[in-house]
């Protein structure tokens, strides 16, 4: 599946699922910009996707015209944006009891907000273009709801409901609009789980084993790629059977 | 003026797929020339690129006839 030529805009593209989702896009001949919070994030991102053409630049998604100035800037240096995957997330886990406002608010943010935000700005170019791909990296929580993620699941059921609603608006512009939900992958974000209840999650999987970030960037490469042409508003779960919604 | 109408008309031909003869002066984009609501949100880009001006939201909202848009770009044009 070759993405040659094709201008991809990657979130939260240092570790786990963004940077496999990057390195692998880049892999099919994307050209790949990667984004991540800090400056040294970014450089590493773009050491990384050096061998492919790829670049890092700094993202910070809750801040005021930051995802606007990106995307001009990476129209004029590479073209517009043809590919945007909205990956870019953080978790801030507790009981609903517990939860403060700033928890909810923070993902909200970041988790949901930064979707639309990043969604509208390439949409101009892609809707004069008549095609274009967004993903929106979801997760399985946001389908079967998870105790002490009230927050994260909404976020990411959100995105969902987005993601349909943005697939009907843009549909007969040639533009797709998908999600890739994964299930319980192993990542740092994953990894600071207690190992009683990694091993009592992985007990729920058909496959009986954990996801590699590299699963979901196959997924999303689907998703990216002229093959997934007639696929919009649908939400496609790598879970190794976790959750058959 | 003539040349504002003009190239308005073109766009709105070339935008909404129409034939330029089609698009009188006071053309409706969506009882007279089939546009749906993204169809004008696309033609207020158009516009706003052609004239090199931004075209407000609220203002956006009530140009819906071609000589809605050839009045408010001749408008803005001459401030």
């Amino acid at each position: 599946m070759s993405l040659q030529g094709k201008v991809a805009l990657v979130t939260g593209a240092s570790r786990g699922i963004g940077a496999a989702i990057a390195d692998t896009l880049a892999a099919a001949g994307a050209k790949v910009i990667g984004t991540a919070t800090s400056e040294s994030g970014a450089a590493a991102i773009g050491e990384r996707l050096a061998q492919w053409g790829g670049v890092g630049m700094v993202l910070n998604v809750g801040e005021e015209g930051a995802i606007d100035a990106l995307i001009d800037t990476i129209a004029k240096e590479h073209g517009d944006v043809a590919i945007l995957v909205n990956n870019a997330g953080i978790t801030r886990d507790g009981l609903l009891m517990r939860m403060k406002d700033d928890d909810w608010d923070a993902i909200m943010d970041t988790n949901l907000k930064s979707v639309f935000k990043a969604s509208k700005a390439v949409l101009r170019a892609m809707m004069k273009a008549r095609t274009g791909r967004i993903i929106n990296i979801a997760s399985v929580v946001g389908a079967m709801g998870n105790a002490g993620q009230t927050n994260y699941a909404a976020a990411k059921a959100g995105i969902m409901g987005f993601t349909k609603s943005m697939a009907r608006e843009v549909g007969s512009r040639g533009i797709t609009v998908n999600c890739v939900a994964p299930g319980f992958i192993d990542t740092d974000m994953t990894r600071a789980l207690p190992e009683a209840q990694r091993d009592a999650l992985v007990g729920q999987i058909a496959l009986g084993r954990l996801g590699d970030a590299q699963d979901i960037a196959d997924a999303v490469l689907f998703l990216a790629s002229d093959k997934a042409a007639y696929i919009t508003g649908q939400t496609l779960h790598v879970n190794g059977g976790m959750l058959m919604p | 003026m003539e040349n504002i109408e003009a190239r308005v008309k073109k766009i709105v031909a070339e935008q909404l797929g129409v034939n330029e003869a089609e698009v009188k002066i006071d053309s409706s984009f969506v009882d007279d020339l089939g546009a749906d609501s993204l169809d004008t949100v696309e033609l207020v880009m158009a516009l706003e690129e052609e004239f090199e001006c931004e075209i407000p939201d609220e203002e956006a909202e009530k140009i819906t006839t071609v000589k809605q848009a050839v009045d408010y770009v001749t408008a803005h044009l001459n401030k």
